[in-house]
């Protein structure tokens, strides 16, 4: 049959006169346009289009149920501390009233109420922060004043004391701002940390080499959370009588020292990815051994490990989160916290959803700005 | 260029230089950094070390591990061996350690099936199962997993109680009580049967060989499965049967406020195990599809232009050189799966840290208490990567 059409049409061209074009015929209009597409990707075969089927059906059943569940039953907003509304609801709908009432806390914790608005910039000015860093035009020695002005301003809104600002003690920080700050400062200074410990694990030095060897297999082999039990209760009896350093800043060292080995290895990678030749150039022009890592081998290194950094970043920007644990008043322990009060138990679930989309708009967004410059990195390599 | 190589000036050793006392020469500069690094770290060391002494005098601590041997007094939920509070600390680190050690290894082999589907399914041609698979990776990884576990325990917190407990099947109920499931009532006979099967393996792994070995020398292929099926699964079928056939199943039953019978997974150790299980997966499935994608395409056509069956092409030529690039970092996932078993710690699973912590707290020894933490993970760690150091050697690219 289909042969006899072919033949036909074939002939009917041939018995065309000769130098009149005839026009190419379209393709069926299942293989092109939007019903080729589907039937390529989603029914290509018998078995893909059950999958197909299979899937569409828990997706739209999933869509429904949540959106039934978040929006379409959900309570909004309740008079203050008046939960009755939500409990009703409980288990068919959200109850997102607990976010709107407690997204002050959750955000900046004990912070004074009135002062929330540093809180507030400090983050902004973080997001700021990340941003600048993000762009490669100022990759260079500018990112340092502008690093250490925007430090010392978040470090000045934070504490306060001077400029009419009231003071803040540390103790009733809170929220998003430890989260960025434990986050910030432990990369800042785990990663000159890392370049150090990364040189001397590769240097040819036996004693240097041993010791850069034994940090970092002993911290990698250990879990995060143990070294931050160590410094709540260990720290305390390393420092001289009296000497005493606040709980925040051991957290924070003992994130420098976790993120250092981490950082430290994804450096080496980058040392050892590195043709032997540079090495070997920079030393035949004469240069000291810091002269050649500063200029030769650190610029070239550091740019061919710039995704994995990224995504260890961002590993470590989510175990932040770990300080919980130890009992530090970051965004996940604020969360946790607003669950307490009896009138809001059992309205976990929304909390965490909300806290969840913080670290995920910043994980999100870091892992995409790695993708991209990857792409950018790699583009003289495509063909 | 043949002359170069037997010039007699290249064939003299090199002269010995002798240690000149100047800073010009580069093995003093060396020795001269290595001391000072040595003596930086050493002081600080001696410096940490002599406070801790001295703070511990003050406050009366005394030091070592005799604590070990004292009565516990703590209760723990759930444990693999027998335990009672009335046990010594050292016993009730040892069931902190099994837990640990069953949520790890229960983790690890889920959440390689998992990661390995999910991966696959990431690269399939199904538009929709591939777009979801990305989703999935994509939401799982960018979420902090402590807020994870948080939050399959408010979940699994927030489910009704025994007597409105979901069932999926009957004899499954899933309640705020944790998962009830029927449990088989252990007689010996099971446990000749599972002998029987470990032997099976051991007799399809040597069979295997003979095959491969004898197949080297006449080239005539041989068939494993029959002998894997019937070493197996029929040999301990026939152990069991022989042994009479025990079968009774104890099934969960609602009295009173709570199930009698079957077993239970806890709520804490759910939470636990589907945290780590479905986030470690997502990482696993990154790791599965950059192996299966280095494979270079010719390869595929290769295998099947030679006439190879679809299972021989993936079983043959595939695999064997995507597993090349997919296991150092799955042994890094694995790792990191027992490191982040410790999180159990926050939502009230009992695992080594959670009891170490406890213990730390009652007897305040802090420094053997978190002494023993580190060399618990420090010795998974490398017997963990001991082995899979091995299986990558094993499966390396034999070279010339």
């Amino acid at each position: 049959m289909a042969d006899t059409t072919t033949r036909i049409q074939l002939e009917t061209a041939v018995a065309r006169v000769p130098g009149e074009a005839s026009a190419p015929r379209k393709p069926p209009v299942t293989a092109t346009g939007f019903l080729g597409w589907l039937r390529a990707n989603l029914f290509s075969s018998w078995i893909n289009a059950a999958v197909t089927l299979v899937l569409l059906y828990l997706v739209v059943r999933w869509v429904i149920g949540f959106v039934e569940w978040g929006i379409l039953n959900a309570v909004w907003s309740v008079p203050a501390g008046q939960t009755q509304a939500c409990r009703e609801v409980q288990g068919v709908g959200a109850c997102w009233a607990v976010v709107t009432e407690k997204h002050r806390f959750i955000l900046f914790g004990t912070y004074p109420y009135e002062e929330h608005w540093r809180p507030a910039l400090v983050c902004a000015l973080f997001i700021g922060l990340y941003v600048v860093s993000a762009m490669r035009r100022f990759w260079n020695w500018t990112l340092v004043p502008i690093w250490t002005v925007t430090l010392t301003v978040i470090g000045i809104l934070m504490w306060g004391g001077v400029f009419g600002l009231p003071y803040v003690p540390q103790e009733r920080w809170g929220g998003l701002p430890i989260t960025l700050i434990l986050a910030t400062f432990g990369l800042a200074f785990a990663f000159p940390l890392a370049i150090l410990v990364a040189l001397g694990r590769r240097s040819q030095l036996p004693a240097i080499k041993a010791i850069c060897v034994l940090y970092v297999e002993l911290i990698r082999g250990v879990p995060l959370i143990s070294l931050l039990f160590m410094a709540s209760v260990m720290f305390p009896l390393f420092l001289p009588e009296g000497v005493n350093i606040d709980k925040l800043l051991r957290a924070q060292i003992a994130i420098i020292l976790f993120a250092g080995a981490y950082l430290a290895e994804v450096v080496r990678g980058g040392l050892q990815a590195l043709p032997k030749g540079q090495y070997e150039a920079a030393e035949a022009l004469g240069l000291s051994y810091w002269q050649k890592t500063g200029l030769i081998i650190l610029p070239q290194a550091l740019r061919l490990v710039i995704p994995p950094l990224v995504n260890t970043f961002i590993g470590f920007f989510k175990d932040t989160s770990l300080v919980l644990i130890i009992g530090i008043f970051d965004l996940l322990t604020a969360g946790k916290t607003a669950i307490i009060e009896p009138a809001w138990q059992g309205f976990g679930v929304e909390v965490y959803i909300f806290v969840g989309f913080i670290y995920f708009l910043f994980c999100y967004a870091m892992s995409k700005y790695s993708q991209n410059l990857e792409a950018e990195l790699n583009r003289h390599r495509r063909r | 260029m043949s002359q170069s190589s037997t010039d007699p000036r290249l064939l003299r050793a090199p002269p010995k230089r002798r240690l000149r006392l100047s800073w010009r020469d580069e093995r003093v500069r060396g020795i001269v950094w290595q001391v000072l690094v040595v003596g930086v770290i050493g002081a600080i060391v001696w410096w940490l070390w002599s406070n801790t002494v001295h703070n511990l005098e003050v406050r009366r601590i005394a030091t070592g591990f005799g604590f070990l041997s004292r009565e516990a007094g703590l209760p723990i939920a759930e444990s693999l061996i027998e335990y009672s509070p009335t046990d010594t600390y050292f016993r009730a680190l040892l069931v902190g350690l099994l837990n640990t050690l069953k949520v790890a290894v229960v983790g690890i082999v889920l959440a390689t099936i998992l990661g390995t589907l999910i991966g696959i399914a990431r690269l399939s041609r199904n538009w929709l199962l591939a777009k979801l698979a990305g989703i999935y990776v994509e939401v799982i990884r960018d979420l902090p997993l402590l807020l994870q576990l948080l939050f399959w325990y408010v979940v699994l917190q927030n489910l009704p109680g025994p007597r409105q407990a979901l069932t999926p099947v009957e004899g499954i109920y899933l309640s705020n009580r944790g998962l009830k499931l029927p449990a088989l009532v252990w007689e010996a006979a099971h446990g000749w049967a599972l002998l029987a099967f470990l032997a099976g393996i051991v007799g399809t792994w040597l069979y295997r060989r003979w095959a491969r070995a004898r197949q080297m020398q006449d080239g005539q292929p041989r068939r494993v499965w029959p002998v894997a099926l019937l070493l197996m699964a029929g040999l301990p079928v026939a152990v069991w049967w022989a042994l009479g056939a025990p079968w009774v199943v104890d099934w969960p039953v609602l009295r009173g406020f709570n199930f009698r019978g079957g077993t239970t997974i806890t709520p804490e150790y759910f939470a636990l195990l589907l945290g780590l299980v479905l986030y470690t997966a997502g990482f696993i499935a990154e790791i599965v599809r950059a192996g299966i994608l280095a494979v270079p395409q010719g390869q595929w056509e290769a295998a099947e232009a030679l006439g190879l069956r679809p299972a021989q092409v993936l079983n043959r030529v595939v695999l064997p050189q995507a597993l090349r690039v997919i296991v150092p970092p799955m042994t890094s996932q694995y790792l990191n799966l027992t490191k982040n078993s410790s999180l159990a710690v926050a939502i009230g699973y009992q695992d080594i840290v959670s009891i170490a912590n406890t213990t730390l707290n009652q007897t305040g020894q802090a420094i053997e208490g978190i002494a023993i933490i580190m060399l618990v993970y420090l010795t998974i760690s490398l017997s963990i990567s001991l082995f899979m150091n091995w299986y990558n050697a094993r499966i390396a690219l034999v070279e010339r």
